[in-house]
């Protein structure tokens, strides 16, 4: 199994929620975050002192996927979150041990 | 005083009552998160403190015949002391209704200087501090201003009299200057113009507060004719012109200076405007109100920058705003008070008026913020100021947000709760 992480920008969720769900995709887990890569801040004005927002809003998606879907489902995040613009995001995978539905106690891809 | 006279000043006095509340808000807005209920008590507390002092001996001081006779008056009798005798007299009816319209004021002003102090103050030094500031502050001028023996309005000059008609000087010069001579002595917070976080956490709290300042200042404007008549018509109308006017005025200057027009500036032009038409509106014409907010607005939206360059953390511009704002607008009507008024006499008066309050102001409060800072203390520790005030004296936050929450038991008010009581040791539950 491995775990995929995406941080993408906010307003893709919906196109990427759609992606995967028409890949076969049953779940995931949608975080708000925060960060910046090349993509920097902005600055706002308030009462004439201006603050230099580093941090700009994201969204983190994380799912659980079997090895061989893996490659394929980056793939499809990718084509789905990207704008073409500075800050779309990024996507990694990492190898994951051990999964485990709480409800019935099934491990490994069975509690896919 | 008739019965419409009467039934028109209690209705703008609960007006004005619910411009402290509207304050609260204002301020609060601007705070952020961890110290924003620290904020908004410290303006609502104010609606106790006055109000208790107001009936033991505030409006006897303010309002009762002048100590050293008439005409120089510097500060009213304890004839009115706890309100006795006042019920059986046969003007009791106009005395009551001008003492619950003007409690309001002595609610408000003290509150005005919080925001300067912001997140970073000890709430019980706060509490001393606008008890004994109504006391050897508010409650002398505004006799000055506004008693019968008073001596700003016994002060002619050419025939004219000083025109502060809702409390340009009394309110706003006095709470502005004070707020200044504070921020001197218990300096800036920590973080100050260095720490991106420090901006506004509800801007939509900011805008309802103004809003709700600017509809109970009808109230605090109009009202303070005492009476239902032209004059009140006048000056609620110009309330709105100078306000609406002073609102385009910040506006511009911000799209001109930042390129932007934001929510802050329109909420912080409306209140510039209002605190420069608060003493000038019964005595110019909707043109002259105009002028006023315009120049009002635009003034103070370049003010509120003066805090960056002179290094002064006047954290939510009670000296921008208040201060200015109260300058502005009762230097102004020296030159544009109808009635053939205005001119260089009229001007003269104004200045002086407002210079006498800014000396005496300045000075009491900067003696008792020195002297509270060397008696209990007036700033917050810095691990309260850092963790934020809520929770080091309220034992609440503002929000919350999580559905998990965090907690991980709730008493329910038992007196023995040995979290309820503050102690010594390090793990009380306040400063969690």
């Amino acid at each position: 199994m491995r775990l995929i992480t995406a941080v993408i920008k906010p307003h893709r969720i919906d196109e990427v929620k759609e992606a995967l769900q028409a890949f076969g995709v049953h779940g995931m887990t949608v975080t708000e975050a925060s960060g910046y890569g090349r993509q920097r801040g902005h600055t706002e004005v308030y009462r004439g002192a201006e603050y230099t927002v580093d941090l700009v809003p994201k969204t983190r998606l994380e799912i659980l996927v079997e090895d061989d879907d893996s490659e394929q489902l980056i793939d499809v995040i990718v084509k789905s979150a990207r704008t073409g613009k500075i800050g779309d995001g990024k996507v990694w995978s990492v190898p994951v041990e051990t999964a485990v539905r709480v409800r019935t106690g099934d491990r490994g891809p069975d509690a896919l | 005083m008739s019965a419409a006279d009467i039934g028109f000043i209690l209705i703008c006095a609960a007006m004005v009552m619910l411009m402290t509340p509207g304050l609260a808000l204002f301020y609060g807005g601007m705070i952020r998160v961890k110290s924003a209920l620290n904020m908004l008590m410290m303006v609502f507390i104010a609606t106790g403190i006055s109000s208790v002092l107001w009936v033991l001996y505030g409006f006897s001081l303010a309002f009762g015949d002048s100590f050293n006779g008439e005409g120089g008056g510097i500060i009213g009798n304890f004839d009115f002391v706890g309100f006795k005798d006042i019920l059986g007299l046969e003007s009791s009816a106009d005395i009551l209704t001008f003492a619950v319209f003007q409690l309001m004021f002595a609610v408000l002003t003290p509150a005005l200087i919080a925001g300067a102090l912001a997140e970073r103050v000890k709430f019980s030094a706060w509490a001393v501090f606008i008890t004994l500031w109504v006391t050897l502050v508010y409650f002398p001028v505004a006799h000055w201003v506004w008693g019968d023996g008073g001596w700003i309005a016994n002060l002619e000059l050419d025939g004219r009299e000083v025109i502060d008609f809702a409390g340009g000087t009394a309110v706003h010069i006095n709470a502005g200057i004070a707020a200044l001579a504070v921020v001197l002595v218990i300096g800036k917070r920590v973080g100050f113009k260095r720490d991106s976080s420090m901006r506004p956490h509800n801007l939509p709290m900011v805008l309802l507060g103004a809003s709700m300042l600017w509809f109970g200042w009808f109230g605090f404007n109009a009202g303070s004719e005492g009476a239902a008549n032209g004059t009140a018509a006048l000056m609620a109308l110009n309330t709105m012109v100078a306000t609406g006017t002073a609102v385009l005025g910040w506006l511009i200057y911000e799209r001109i200076r930042y390129g932007a027009y934001t929510t802050l500036g329109a909420a912080s032009g409306a209140i510039g405007g209002l605190v420069a038409i608060t003493p000038s509106g019964a005595n110019v014409n909707p043109m002259g109100a105009m002028a006023i907010g315009l120049v009002a607005g635009a003034v103070c939206a370049w003010a509120v920058g003066l805090k960056f360059k002179l290094g002064y953390d006047d954290s939510l511009d009670v000296v921008g705003v208040h201060l200015v704002g109260g300058i502005i607008g009762t230097l102004m009507v020296g030159f544009l008070a109808i009635d053939g008024a205005a001119g260089m006499a009229q001007f003269a008066l104004q200045a002086g008026a407002a210079a006498a309050v800014l000396a005496y102001s300045f000075t009491v409060s900067l003696l008792l913020a020195l002297l509270l800072k060397h008696t209990m203390g007036f700033r917050a520790d810095e691990d309260a100021e850092t963790g934020g005030l809520d929770q080091a004296y309220h034992a609440e936050s503002g929000y919350d947000f999580s559905q998990s929450g965090g907690g991980s038991g709730y008493s329910a008010g038992s007196p023995t709760a040995a979290s309820a009581a503050p102690s010594a040791t390090d793990d009380k539950k306040v400063d969690a």
